[in-house]
């Protein structure tokens, strides 16, 4: 019987780019990978799927498997679960490593529920026993405020992680690996075969710098008190060239739209600067944005949870505080 | 068109993080005695998708919950907003599974109840955030799941589904029977009317136990919780009057280097 070995990592590619999250998982991957041994795998799905090869090998892996099918080129769940279960029975892993990503809360489970094993979603670390020599998964329960470790005695182990909860190793570009391209059964046939078909799709335009790549968020809650108020969150985001998010009720409100929410069920984000007006600081928010380097809160109840949170801290009301704010940082700006 | 939605019994999300405590096992969270539970509320948006299906076309909802020491008025409310019928899993032995052996006895619980179009659940609990039992009910039973649904319609013999993406929606449409986990962005759960609550003190809960459900063995194991420490401390910025301390503000942020 063959044994399960190795780190299988499955990659990512979003509008023709390798998804930071991938390059994220291989440094996680590796650190566990030299400190079993054993080797990092990458797997890559869809026509163009060959473009990023070299790129995986760069930031960690060893060895590159291609499923280069059309029918992989978006994701969907019986495609990919069927492509990637193939993959597994073919590489055996003693490791499975997915982003906590929207492919990755969708995927992951399917796959563990039908390989019949364990997985731990949405994990902030992962280490290997020292003795047992098994993965250790740790990730925040109860809205961040605990964390559990889990073990698991089925494989390959399977574990989502946390979007920014890794840092990308810097590129080799001399690093070699191994590519292997890999055929999965005619794509007419799977596709005769699925129960789920998507029908549609609809993307919500935002114009304005993205929260996942911005330096600087602005970020609303409920106490702004409607959509107007964001207005003002806007100016100051322009001052500071970054971008406007919110917490959770201003989005379930339908001030904001659905897909500037930040927290634990919404983006992640890890700018520089984060400036929180009006949002209490639940732990379902903090998820989203502890990671933040510097966190500024402007709230008017003092006893806010997000003061437990923050590096800097005024009790006001926003309507009051935010005119100075804005005009003396682009009198402090206004040079840059 | 009868539907099952799986509702979890919870300690309430919104309780300051500090009432969390750990046990002397080290492996379990407890709150001051006297600390409110509530249906985990990603579940409540599902059985608010139940209802919009139900006031459509007619039909039954069984809510299914799966746990110990259920309190009866938080898990009669789906009863109270309209739901028809409540079967409780009620076992010492159901307590803290994971999310396979909780899989696992929910889909045997529903073979049991036998007739059903739809499965609904929350996309996750509001407690361990895991994700997980409801695809992996899906994968038990054979049937086809979509998670995140902002808005389900039944067309037919087919149910249509906007599922929730991070830019969008997309819209898929499967058979049926099928299980779909709903995502907040469906809507708030509608108020119990007071008729609804007088009616579902009257009904009483089919009960199952460990002798009724098979119970598998866990597949991920828990070997410790515990609490992060925090080092941060805030600096509150004080001043004569709001607008003095956001223009302060400015000026200690230019001070960090943060502007």
């Amino acid at each position: 019987m063959r044994e399960y070995k190795g780190i299988m990592v499955l990659g990512e590619v979003s509008e023709g780019k390798l998804n930071s999250v991938t390059a994220e998982l291989l440094a996680c991957a590796r650190l566990l990978a030299d400190s079993l041994k054993e080797k990092v795998s990458c797997v890559l799905f869809g026509s163009r799927a060959s473009d990023f090869s070299q790129e995986v090998i760069a930031l960690g892996a060893d060895r590159v498997y291609l499923v280069q099918n059309s029918l992989l080129d978006n994701y969907q769940a019986e495609t990919y679960l069927y492509a990637l279960e193939q993959m597994v029975s073919m590489g055996l892993p003693n490791i499975l490593l997915f982003g906590q990503t929207a492919m990755g809360r969708d995927l992951a489970p399917r796959l563990a529920f039908r390989l019949r094993v364990g997985l731990v979603t949405d994990c902030l670390e992962l280490s290997i026993d020292s003795a047992k020599k098994n993965l250790l998964m740790t990730k925040p329960v109860y809205g961040g405020s605990a964390r559990a470790v889990f073990a698991s005695d089925f494989f390959p182990q399977m574990a989502t992680v946390r979007q920014k909860a890794f840092s990308p190793l810097p590129r080799d570009e001399k690093r070699t690996g191994q590519v292997i391209e890999c055929i999965i059964i005619d794509p007419a046939v799977l596709q005769a075969e699925l129960k789920t078909k998507v029908i549609g799709k609809k993307i919500e335009e935002y114009s304005g710098v993205k929260l996942e790549a911005a330096k600087v968020i602005v970020c609303g809650g409920r106490g702004i008190g409607g959509p107007e108020g964001f207005k003002k969150l806007e100016e100051l985001a322009r001052v500071l060239k970054g971008a406007v998010g919110a917490s959770r009720p201003p989005c379930d409100q339908g001030w904001m739209p659905a897909s500037l929410q930040i927290g634990l069920t919404g983006k992640i984000v890890v700018p520089d600067l984060y400036i929180v007006v009006g949002v209490s600081g639940s732990s379902q928010h903090l998820a989203g944005c502890s990671g933040a380097k510097v966190i500024v809160a402007i709230n008017s109840d003092p006893e806010a949870n997000i003061f437990k949170e923050a590096d800097f801290g005024i009790v006001g009301r926003w309507q009051e505080v935010l005119p100075a704010f804005i005009e003396k940082l682009k009198e402090l700006t206004k040079d840059a | 068109m009868d539907i099952i939605v799986c509702c979890k019994q919870i300690i309430d999300p919104e309780i300051p993080p500090s009432n969390l405590k750990i046990d002397e096992t080290g492996k379990k969270i407890i709150t001051p005695s006297g600390t409110a539970s509530v249906i985990s509320p990603f579940d409540m948006h599902a059985v608010e998708a139940a209802l919009r299906i139900k006031d459509k076309l007619s039909g039954k909802i069984t809510i299914l919950s799966l746990g110990n020491n259920f309190v009866r008025e938080v898990v009669k409310k789906p009863l109270a907003m309209g739901a028809d019928e409540l079967i409780l899993l009620e076992d010492e032995a159901f307590d803290g599974l994971d999310s396979w052996a909780a899989a696992h006895a929910l889909a045997a619980a529903i073979r049991k109840i036998g007739r059903y179009d739809l499965i609904l659940c929350g996309r996750q609990a509001a407690d361990w955030d895991n994700g997980q039992v409801g695809i992996g009910i899906a994968e038990f039973l054979g049937i086809p799941a979509v998670t995140l649904a902002k808005q389900i319609e039944i067309v037919d013999t087919k149910v249509r589904i906007e599922r929730l993406l991070p830019d969008g929606y997309e819209t898929i449409e499967t058979i049926l029977p099928a299980l779909i986990t709903v995502t907040n962005e469906l809507g708030d759960p509608r108020y119990a009317s007071v008729k609804g609550v007088l009616a579902a003190k009257k009904k009483t809960p089919t009960i199952w136990n460990k002798t009724d459900i098979s119970l598998d063995v866990p597949h991920s194991k828990l070997l410790k919780v515990f609490q992060p420490i925090k080092e941060k401390q805030c600096q509150m910025v004080k001043a004569d009057n709001p607008a003095e301390a956001g223009a302060k503000l400015a000026l200690k942020l230019r001070e960090a280097k943060a502007v």
